[in-house]
């Protein structure tokens, strides 16, 4: 009988399993080995009922967009940041400040995500570095194709670090993959220490989370301890950094970390996975 | 409400390999979403009945298995499942940020007719 369906009909011909071997799904859900299409059919009246086996990652697309991204910049050597936030958390201020105390250690570019204006690619542009400005529209994330566009706009020559102000969003980012090399999560002190349960795919997904705002700890009575157990809990394997942007207590610690990435990424061997 | 463009992406991809197929019609779509993928299966739902009027999926049935999430333990060497991931290994009680599965956003089968 049919158990695919529903339809309660005897199968004509019997369901064709697959020879190959279909492991635990990793979670960057890569796709590379073959899916043949099997099926079985049976007749309903008139029309004859199919069943694809199908087994397509949905964000197939995005993930392959995302390793071609990922395979030109290590080409290029070059360090690739996605950052992600809830609104508001100072990711742009962020990215100013560390520019800034880069000063000429790394070259740095920004592309920028917002749903409209261009005021964070305004604002950053101060910096000095070079800035493409991404409006989504409606699109409440940044996508591997949006970056492939945008560092078109780039000249690369000589480029050390991109950073990827990704839209503010805890949620959507998490599920796509820009060819980033580190993806980094934002926590400013003034979200609550219990955000990285609420919102755990993006803490997860993070290769490092900073804790950031650190200037206004004593107004928010921000519990230190309570929010690094959150964080370690959930994404034990991240760096944590703990900072303010406006006093720059902490950006050191930062940027060295960023260099020490970007030495890493300059001598790996661009076709090592 | 990335739910929308992801069960846009799921639907382009099932009305592709329908045409491949040869199909006149699409009655049944099945999904594999992990507990952890970000999306919500109810959300996924909505998006479809928006979605498919007007395609050769009109009408058809969306079924969402849902993937639970598996962590790995590195100490014990042996796998756990939690429902979320605040995930503790039930022997030593250490958090574990190896997710082996629950991430998943997969279309799985689907059933067309050919008239």
């Amino acid at each position: 009988m049919c158990e695919e369906c529903g339809c309660g009909l005897p199968v004509e011909a019997p369901v064709t399993v697959s020879a190959h071997d279909h492991p635990g799904h990793d979670e960057h859900h890569h796709h590379d080995h073959d899916h043949p299409h099997h099926h079985h059919s049976h007749e309903h009246g008139a029309e004859e009922c199919q069943t694809l086996d199908l087994r397509h990652a949905i964000l197939e697309k995005n993930d392959r967009l995302a390793e071609r991204n990922r395979g030109f910049f290590r080409a290029r050597g070059l360090l690739v940041l996605n950052l992600l936030s809830s609104p508001g958390s100072g990711k742009t201020t962020l990215i100013g400040e560390t520019i800034r105390r880069l000063g000429g250690r790394l070259k740095t570019a920004v592309i920028v995500g917002d749903l409209a204006t261009d005021n964070d690619a305004r604002s950053l542009r101060k910096s000095g570095a070079p800035v493409v400005q991404i409006n989504t529209g409606t699109v409440c994330h940044l996508e591997a194709d949006m970056v492939a566009r945008a560092v078109k706009q780039l000249d690369l020559t000589g480029l050390d670090l991109l950073i990827i102000e990704n839209v503010g969003n805890l949620v959507c980012p998490a599920s796509y993959d820009l060819g980033e090399d580190l993806r980094v999560v934002l926590l400013p002190v003034t979200d609550g220490e219990d955000k990285p349960l609420k919102y755990p795919p993006i803490f997860h997904t993070a290769s490092a989370v900073i804790i950031s705002k650190l200037d206004l700890a004593q107004a928010c009575n921000f519990n230190r301890e309570a929010v690094t157990a959150n964080i370690r809990h959930i994404a034990p394997h991240a760096q944590l950094f703990e900072l303010s942007a406006k006093t720059g207590a902490g950006l050191d610690d930062w940027c060295d970390y960023l260099a020490q990435q970007h030495k890493a990424v300059k001598g790996r061997d661009p076709l090592d996975s | 409400m990335h739910e929308y463009s992801i069960m846009q992406s799921a639907l382009n991809q099932a009305l592709r390999e329908a045409r491949l197929a040869g199909a006149s019609r699409v009655h049944a779509i099945r999904l594999r979403i992990g507990v952890l993928s970000g999306v919500v299966p109810d959300a996924l739902r909505f998006a479809f009945e928006a979605l498919t009027p007007g395609t050769f999926a009109d009408g058809a049935l969306l079924m969402i298995d849902e993937v639970p999430a598996r962590f790995w333990c590195a100490t014990c060497r042996r796998e756990f499942v939690s429902a979320n991931l605040y995930a503790e290994c039930p022997d030593c009680r250490h958090p574990s940020g190896e997710l082996r599965a629950g991430r998943e956003m997969e279309l799985s089968s689907m059933e067309v007719d050919h008239v």
